[in-house]
Formats: structure tokens, sequence, C-alpha cells
């Protein structure tokens, strides 16, 4: 048996199934609101849901039971020194290395760390004060930090990644912060303005946990990768159909082997050829392969949103990805072939396996 | 005092009440009141620096008003959702 968490924009909906089968909807929460992202942290079983009610603003909720009560967090809110800045959207939580605690990243873009197993929140300061913070711009969903990648066994080193702001990277637990700009080619400001720009619209990374110094990271129009932690950037997107996504997920056993959904182009963002295929690497990226084989392969025009795409960390690996057209997709086999597990939900944000 | 009143979810959050009685000044302290007499509603009317969200409406005698607005004892704040959220 799997469960999903699958947000979406009217709702948090909790999918459980066996893989290979349609997944039944066990309990829908949230009703008419947005939910950002939703995930349960492995080490407590607690689960998260960030929900934006499109009157009342964003706000995180946890609890033990998904089909029970949610509790509201304690933030993230910005202290009151802190000139003008509220939170609109939160878009990740991920779970940290020490015990009991964990990261979470909004709009605008802050970090945000709880010690308490996410009941409240404080800002990263040292990020918020960055100076070049006035030079940073939002992408078309905001100005938001939308991923946290910790590095396994050691709670000082992180990677987050900022659209439109590139990656950020600490060794002493976000007390400072230099950026991982190398390598890194924005294609849609022009040439003369692209040396020392922090305009780096980063989609989504994620770090191979073992080979933690590895990353792939899916960009605003091409795929990269890193084996310096994130201090520098390959392109590796030769062979892929497109290099426009918002997905990357790397397998958690071979840090070789990475997953991405090509989408046509930032102005059509949508699948090549409305053929809905995943594109898997087992080189590091240096070849790609589709793989499309039970996924719609004629006339789909959905989109897939930065975290709507999840592994289980099984052997074989199991994947899930979700779209904007309110369509829920997995695999069993690391991808070869994949089946529908869930239909006619609302517009997907946010796709994570939770049990 | 003056009287908040509240429809669904706000009025979820402070335990069924339909009205609530506060004290304050302006329309920010007695909603600030209000949270602090139901906790659960903190962030949902006001953002964290005491603004009305943009999509909530907060109306005194048939005006919309903004949170430094005046209050005086007797009157009647209501707080509804407005026609240009939920637009997602």
């Amino acid at each position: 048996m799997t469960e999903l968490l699958v947000g979406t924009k009217k709702g948090l909906f909790v999918l459980r199934g066996e893989p290979g089968e349609a997944f039944d909807i066990v309990h829908r929460s949230f009703p008419g609101d947005v939910v950002e992202y939703a995930c349960r942290d492995p080490r407590s079983g607690r689960c998260f849901a960030s929900v934006t009610s499109g009157f009342y603003g964003p706000r995180l909720f946890f609890t033990d039971d998904p089909a029970g009560e949610w509790r509201q967090a304690t933030g993230p809110a910005f202290p009151e020194d802190v000139d003008g800045a509220a939170v609109k959207r939160i878009w990740v939580v991920e779970p940290a290395e020490e015990p009991g605690v964990l990261y979470a990243g909004t709009d605008p873009a802050a970090l945000w760390r709880s010690e308490d197993d996410g009941e409240t929140w404080e800002l990263n300061r040292s990020l918020w004060n960055a100076p070049t913070r006035p030079e940073w711009r939002p992408g078309a969903g905001g100005l938001m930090l939308h991923t946290v990648c910790p590095w396994p066994g050691e709670p000082d080193r992180l990677a987050v990644g900022i659209s439109a702001a590139g990656v950020w990277l600490t060794d002493d637990r976000g007390k400072t912060w230099r950026t991982g700009y190398a390598g890194l080619v924005p294609l849609y400001i022009p040439e003369e303005a692209r040396e020392g720009t922090h305009a780096l619209c980063i989609h989504k990374m994620e770090r191979a946990p073992l080979r933690p110094e590895r990353l792939f990271m899916q960009f605003h129009g091409s795929v990269y990768k890193s084996d310096d932690a994130g201090e520098t950037w390959a392109d590796v997107a030769a062979g892929l159909p497109a290099g426009f996504g918002f997905p990357v997920v790397v397998d958690p056993a071979d840090p070789e082997g990475a997953y991405v959904i090509p989408l046509t182009a930032d102005v059509d963002r949508t699948p090549p050829e409305g053929r809905v295929r995943v594109f898997e690497t087992r080189d590091g990226g240096a070849t790609w392969a589709g793989r499309g084989e039970g996924l719609p392969q004629d006339e789909a025009y959905l989109t897939i949103l930065r975290q709507a795409f999840d592994d289980d960390g099984g052997s074989p690996l199991g994947l899930y990805f979700g779209a904007t057209s309110g369509d829920v997709f997995g695999s069993a086999d690391g991808g070869a072939t994949w089946f529908t597990a869930a239909t006619r939900l609302a517009p997907v944000t946010s796709v994570r396996v939770s049990g | 005092m003056v009287v908040v009143t509240l429809r669904s979810p706000l009025r979820d959050l402070a335990e069924g009440s339909r009205q609530v009685d506060v004290e304050g000044a302006t329309v920010g302290e007695a909603l600030r009141a209000l949270e602090r007499r139901h906790p659960p509603i903190v962030g949902w009317i006001l953002d964290e620096h005491g603004r009305v969200r943009e999509h909530v409406n907060v109306f005194l005698g048939g005006a919309r008003v903004a949170e430094d607005a005046r209050v005086a004892a007797g009157d009647v704040l209501h707080v509804l959702p407005s026609i240009s959220g939920g637009s997602r």
C-alpha cells in the first residue's frame, strides 16, 4: 500500500492504493483552498500542509493523522521588526538532519527553521539580510524560496533554491551564505546583461543522498548538475526534447540517475508534441531516455509543477507526479511503465509519497 | 466595547462565536483584541504587520474601513471575505 499527499488548487487529497492500480481518495482536507505543498516527516510521522486561502492568506497546518484534525502552526510569519514583509505563500517544508528540526521556504524568499517538529518557526535573518536582496526579482510564480536540500549527516550544510535569485549555500547552519551561481546561463536575459546577474530562475533541485556533492537542477530553460555541492553547475540538457520544465527527481540509490519532465518552453508550458514523457538518465545526464508507456501520448497539454513529482525511495523505484489537468500518474518500476493513480482532481500543485 | 461579527470559517476559529465584544480605539486594536481572545484567528484577518488582508473586508457603518479607522463604543465591525479573493 502506498499513500500520497496531493496538494491541489482545491484542497488536499490523501490517496492510497497498490502501485499499478488506481488509488482511492481516502480523504480531502481544506476544500476550496489552495494546498501549495503537503508532506509527511518520515521521522515523526507528522504531516504538514501549506494552505493559501484566497481570502485569509497563507498558513501552515500539521497533524499526525491526515484524515483527522489539523492544527495551525505559529508561523512562518515575519517578526514585527522586519519592515513591511508578509508571507504570501509557503512553498516547501523540508525535514532537516537534526531531530525535530525542519526548514520551510516562502514567498517572499525566506528560509525558516523550526526546532519543535514544525509547531513554531523562526526566520533565518542572515539570508533575509543578504546584501544583494534589493536586486532580486520575482519569476512568474513570485520571489520565493522553494527548495531546501539538506546534506545527509551534516546539519551545518544546506543548499537552497530561490526563484529567481539562484542557489545559496551555507556550511554553518545558515549563519553565513554564499551563492552557487557559476555555470548557470540565464538565456532569458540579454547576453550582455548576464554577467553578475542574480536573475537565476531555479525551478527545482535535488541532492543525491549517496553522493551529497552531486545535485541535479531543473532550471528555467535547461537542466544542470553539480559535482561540488552546488558551487558550480554543468549543463546536461543535451538529448532532452526541451530544456524547460519544473520538477526533478534524483534516484536515491543511484547518484547517476535522475528524472525530469520536459515542457516545450516558457511560452508553452506543455509537453513537447502533446506527449507526456518522463526522461531518465543513468549516466549523470550524459544521455537521456524518454519513458512514456502508460502516459498520455496524444494531445496532452498539461503542466507538471515544481513540487508535483516525487519518489518512494524503494527498489525498484516508485515515481509519482501530478498535473494541472488533475491527473496523478505513477510508476512502480522506475519509470519503465506508468499507470493512472487518480483523475479529475483539481489542478495539482504538489505530490509527495507519505507512506 | 466594540462588536466584531464573524462568519465561517472565522466563526469556527472563535469557538463558534457569531459576535465577539472587544476593546479598542481603532479597527486594528479591536481586531488585535479579537486575536488575543481567540488565538486561532491570528493571521487570518490581519497580516503579521497588523494590516487588514487584501481580500478581507471590514465594514463599519456600511463603509469598508482600514485598520487605522477610529471606532467607538457600540460600533459594529463586520468581517467578510472580499468578492475579489478565492480566484485561484
